[in-house]
Order: structure tokens, then C-alpha cells, then sequence
């Protein structure tokens, strides 16, 4: 308990914390989509396959932000959920020959219910052992893709190589922008469905859970249920982020899905702020190219300064991206006074 | 007047029979009875480890008793688990204020209404009509509570930053969000001033007059519980001592003698 709860306190002592605590204003929202949508036609192929792989990355983070932030649970397992949806999608597309969009929301319905049941033995755990037994399940995924027994599906240790699809109706658009703009269809209706979610009747719930448990049960909140829940729709998301993601990269092996993507992942949410969901962005893009200006820096040593910003980000601003947010509106605030 | 009405009258809403819990080899209560009517503010007092946290933690299924029954306007409650007490009319607030610190009044609130609303999380996602009408309909009644314990002001403001006193109101106003038939108060004047106390005991009072809500008060304070219960049960040593009006309850020898010691000790 003691863990979740230090983060949660945490995220909390953030003073002041703006009615929309969980999501942007309209007029920035606009401007941050303005800007995914705008950007991809004056880049070159290589950075938008990036900024798809920004927007699965993130939705991976919105997803652990849902179960951690939302309802408190932590977990390191966020990698295996993640698997199970690439090999689902590749699975379906290079066997069964399905359309990778209809790959989608199987791999979101298969990993609803493996987190939905991973959720079950969860409930008597929390802060370090949940976390703990998370780990356990990341670190038995890519052993269990290699397994001989699956090795027809799956391809074992050389994994399955997925077909890019082309833009459909005959769109003059590379495959790299299409897949773009799928990803960000996808991750648009995904993230308002989130922030429906978490400001609704169940959002409420989690949250209540988050905060105070016997409390939550008193105002006959089935604390089990949506404990589950969360779990269920975090790896939902998470394995709709994974199919997109073998789909972006055009290949899936289990080497690709260790207990570092989890780590990562578990990274981007501090970074963008424990529970608040437009971070997830934020989050996205440090996991993303932060080790990559750590390789332009240094080569030889580029994990030691991957490690030196990483102290620095949580040194400087421990709320993440969140609390740059609230000191940017305070000071715009300051400004529109004067 | 029928038949059922005439019952209703005389039955008890809440009747505690011959209850008692074992923790290893401590015998927390031992064989208590009593009965609640509608509309009653039942006081229950008892020096510390009397049982009082015991039996309210009966009431609100934390606790399990050994044996015995709680009768909910005739059924049995205990084979409800504890997420199932708030949906047939049970509210309680907690001894040291167990709201949802991050979230806003008006959200604590909200979650106080869970038993009373339903969706599922599809509906939830996709903000459906239905899931809107509720919400709105719930919006409503929680704001007519804000307003009724005048949180209005504070509707927005996040529950950690507000006053001790406050944060028992906003407890309260959670507590009425589920339209309970009983509410159960653990402690209310605990941390309180002088003051304070007084206001409360109006309150409580109020509410009960205004939304006809029986009462249940586990209190320390034996000036609240003397001044607001119509009716006052004492425990001692897990067993019921006394049992009356407040002043029975107060000139009688035992419970004197379990408060004071007695001269031959």
C-alpha cells in the first residue's frame, strides 16, 4: 500500500490544481492537434514513423496512467500486456490474413480479458508486491513467446514479420503517413474515451479506490470489480498499442517486449505526471528520444547521460510534465494581469 | 391505519440481536441487544474498548460477528458483503474522516451516490444519453445536499485543503448522497471545539427532522449524546450496561460506576 499511496499523495501535493485536473483546455487541445495533424506533412518519412511510434508509446503510458493514477495499482507488467496484442495483430494478419484494422480491437478485447483475469490474483496485493508481481509477469512473457509449443503462431525466437498496409482508396500518401494518421484516428478515440472514462460514474470509483478503499466499499463501491476493471481496460488499451505498434514496425519477436519496455513505460508516466492523462504525450517522447539525444551527446556513454537527464527531470520537476503545466499557466495568468 | 403500517410503526428499522464477536480468545461484545426505531437518534456510549467500534464495525460489515443477527427492517444483513450495506439504506461517516483527499468536494459527493446510480464502463467511455441523463440527474441531487450543508462554496476545492470541520461536513453531505434510511456516526465530535460541538449536535438533529433519517451515534462526548439522543444504550466490557432515556441512562449506578469507579475498588 504504501507505495501506491506515496506516489498518489505526491501527485496531489501539487498545489492548486485546476478544476480540469485530468485533461487540457479546449483552446490548447486544439492547438497540440493542430499540430499532430499539420506536422507530418513537412517532415520526412523517417521522423513520421517516429511520431507514430510517439503516439502508440503514448497511448501505452495513457494506459499504466489509468491503472496507476486512476486507481491506484501499480504495474511493471505493462510490456506483457503489450506483447499479447502485437502477436495477436500479427498472429491475425500473416495467418488468419485478417485486415490489420480489424486486428485491433481483438488484440484490445484479448488483453481486456487476460488483464481483467491478471487482475483477479492482483487484488490481494498492492504497492511494492502488486508491482513485484507485475515484474514476475513481464519477465515470463518473452520466454512464454518462444515457447516451442506456440512456435507454429508465433515464429518462436525469429518472430513473424507483418506487411505494412497501404493508404486505402488510393490516397496519394506513403505508407509511413497513413500508418500516421490511423495511429492518430485511433489514439484520438482512445484518449476522449479515457477522459470520459475516468470523469465518469467508474472513473469516480477507481479514484475512490485510489484515495480510500473501506471508504469506496462504505459508499457501495465493489472495490474487487473495479479493481479488475482497471486492470482490464489498461491492458485493453495497452494491447491496442501493441498491435499498432507491430503493425508500425513490421515485426514482432520477443525479445522486443522485455521488462525494459515496461520499465520505459512506467518511465513516460512519471515523466508526464502520475494521473494526468495529456502527459502521456510528454512521456511518450521522453521514452522516445531522450535516449537518443543521450547517444547524440555521448556515444560511449550515452546510458550514464540518459541516467544524468533522467535525474535531472525528476529532480527539477518530480510532478512531471504535469507541474510544467500549472507553472505555465500561472505564469500566463501572472502575464494577462499586468 | 393497515395492518403493515401498524407493524411498521412498531417494529424496529435496525434491531441488534444478542450479538457478539471473538477476537483469539478477547470477547469484544458479548451478547448485545437493542433495537432502533424510525426516526430515532440512538446515542451509544461506553468508556474506551467498551465495544462501541465493534459493533459499529458490525453494522457497516467490517466485522463479522460470531454469532448473533442484525435485522435491516426485518432481514438479516449478514450475508452482505460490505459494498452491498450502502444500496439498502446504511450510511456511515468514519471516526477520523475517511474522504477521498484528491478528488473535489463535489466529487466525494458524486461517489457517495454510487449505490444509488448504475452504468458500466462502455457506456461510461462513450458518454451515452442514458449515462448523461443520469449524471445530470445525479448533479442535481448533489448539489441540493452541497447546498444543504452549505459546501456550495467549496464545491470545487480539493477535500485535503479544507478545515477538520469542513471535511466532516463534506463527510456528511457523501453519507446523504446514498438517501440512507440509517446513518451510523462514528465519533462525529471527535477533534472538535466546544463550539463546534454544539453546531453539530443541531445538525444532526436537523438532519434528522428535515430527511428523516434514524440515527446512530457511537459518541465520547457525553454532553452531544445527552443533549441530541431520544435514546441512549451504554456498553462496558463488550456487554450492555444500560439502556433508556438519556437521563435513566445517566443516574444509573452501573453506568456511573463503569465511568467513575466505584468506592469499594
Amino acid at each position: 500500500m504504501s507505495a501506491a499511496e506515496e506516489v498518489v499523495t505526491e501527485a496531489a501535493a501539487v498545489e492548486a490544481v485546476p478544476k480540469r485536473a485530468m485533461t487540457l483546455g479546449y483552446g490548447t487541445s486544439l492547438v497540440v492537434l493542430a499540430a499532430l495533424i499539420l506536422t507530418p506533412l513537412f517532415v520526412k518519412n523517417f521522423i513520421i514513423f517516429q511520431m507514430t511510434m510517439l503516439l502508440i508509446y503514448g497511448l501505452a503510458v495513457l494506459a499504466l496512467n489509468i491503472l496507476t493514477g486512476g486507481s491506484g495499482q501499480f504495474s511493471l507488467g505493462q510490456s506483457a500486456f503489450y506483447a499479447v496484442g502485437a502477436y495477436t495483430s500479427a498472429i491475425l494478419m500473416e495467418h488468419a490474413g485478417m485486415n490489420y484494422a480489424l486486428t485491433l480491437p481483438v488484440a484490445g478485447l484479448i488483453c481486456f480479458g487476460f488483464g481483467f483475469l491478471f487482475g483477479q490474483p492482483a487484488l490481494r496485493l498492492s504497492g511494492v508486491y502488486l508491482a513485484l508481481a507485475t515484474f514476475a509477469l513481464a519477465t515470463a512473457m518473452p520466454q512464454l513467446l518462444k515457447l516451442g509449443y506456440f512456435e507454429h503462431w508465433t515464429g518462436g525466437v525469429q518472430g513473424l514479420v507483418v506487411t505494412k498496409p497501404d493508404a486505402p482508396f488510393g490516397l496519394p500518401m506513403s505508407q509511413d503517413m497513413w500508418l500516421y494518421y490511423f495511429t492518430l484516428a485511433i489514439t484520438i478515440a482512445i484518449y476522449i474515451a479515457s477522459v470520459n472514462l475516468l470523469r465518469s460514474r467508474s472513473g469516480r470509483a477507481f479514484m475512490a479506490i485510489r484515495d480510500n478503499e473501506i471508504a469506496a466499499s462504505a459508499m457501495g463501491v465493489d472495490v474487487a470489480l473495479y479493481k479488475t476493471l482497471a486492470f482490464g481496460v489498461s491492458a485493453g488499451i495497452t494491447g491496442v498499442a501493441g498491435g499498432l505498434g507491430a503493425i508500425a514496425v513490421q515485426f514482432v519477436a520477443p525479445d522486443g517486449y522485455t521488462i525494459t519496455l515496461a520499465i520505459s513505460l512506467f518511465l513516460g508516466m512519471v515523466v508526464g505526471g502520475v494521473g494526468w492523462l495529456p502527459g502521456s504525450i510528454v512521456g511518450s517522447a521522453f521514452i522516445i528520444f531522450v535516449p537518443n539525444i543521450a547517444e547524440g551527446i555521448s556515444k560511449g556513454l550515452s546510458g550514464a547521460v540518459f541516467g544524468v537527464l533522467l535525474f535531472l527531470v525528476i529532480f527539477l520537476v518530480p510532478h512531471g510534465a504535469r507541474q510544467v503545466a500549472i507553472i505555465a499557466q500561472q505564469l500566463i495568468g501572472k502575464l494577462k494581469k499586468n | 391505519m393497515t395492518q403493515a403500517q401498524v407493524a411498521q410503526g412498531h417494529a424496529p428499522l435496525l434491531a441488534v440481536r444478542d450479538v457478539s464477536v471473538v477476537f483469539g480468545g478477547i470477547i469484544a461484545l458479548n451478547g448485545v441487544s437493542f433495537d432502533m426505531r424510525k426516526g430515532q437518534i440512538l446515542g451509544l456510549i461506553g468508556p474506551n474498548g467498551a465495544g462501541k467500534t465493534t459493533l459499529f464495525n458490525c453494522l457497516s460489515r467490517l466485522y463479522q460477528p460470531s454469532s448473533g443477527d442484525i435485522l435491516m427492517e426485518g432481514v438479516s444483513i449478514l450475508t452482505r458483503p460490505p459494498h452491498r450495506i450502502a444500496e439498502i439504506g446504511i450510511g456511515r461517516t468514519f471516526q477520523n474522516v475517511a474522504l477521498f483527499p484528491n478528488l473535489s468536494v463535489l466529487d466525494n459527493v458524486r461517489v457517495g451516490a454510487h449505490a444509488r446510480t448504475s452504468s458500466d464502463i462502455v457506456s461510461d467511455s462513450l458518454r451515452l444519453a442514458w449515462v448523461r441523463r443520469g449524471e445530470a440527474a445525479m448533479n442535481e441531487k448533489v448539489h441540493e445536499i452541497l447546498g444543504y450543508l452549505d459546501l456550495e462554496d467549496v464545491a470545487h476545492t480539493t477535500v485535503s485543503g479544507l478545515p477538520f470541520g469542513t471535511q466532516k461536513r463534506v463527510e456528511l453531505a457523501r453519507a446523504l448522497a446514498a438517501d440512507p434510511k440509517i446513518l451510523l456516526l462514528d465519533e462525529p465530535a471527535g477533534g472538535l471545539n466546544h463550539e463546534e460541538v454544539y453546531v453539530l449536535g443541531d445538525l444532526i438533529r436537523k438532519i434528522r427532522d428535515d430527511r428523516h433519517i434514524t440515527v446512530l451515534l457511537v459518541e465520547h462526548h457525553m454532553g452531544l449524546v445527552m443533549s441530541i439522543a431520544d435514546h441512549v444504550v451504554a456498553l462496558n466490557f463488550g456487554r450492555k450496561l444500560a439502556e433508556g432515556t438519556p437521563a435513566q441512562v445517566q443516574a444509573d449506578p452501573d453506568v456511573i460506576k463503569a465511568y467513575l469507579g466505584s468506592k469499594d475498588q
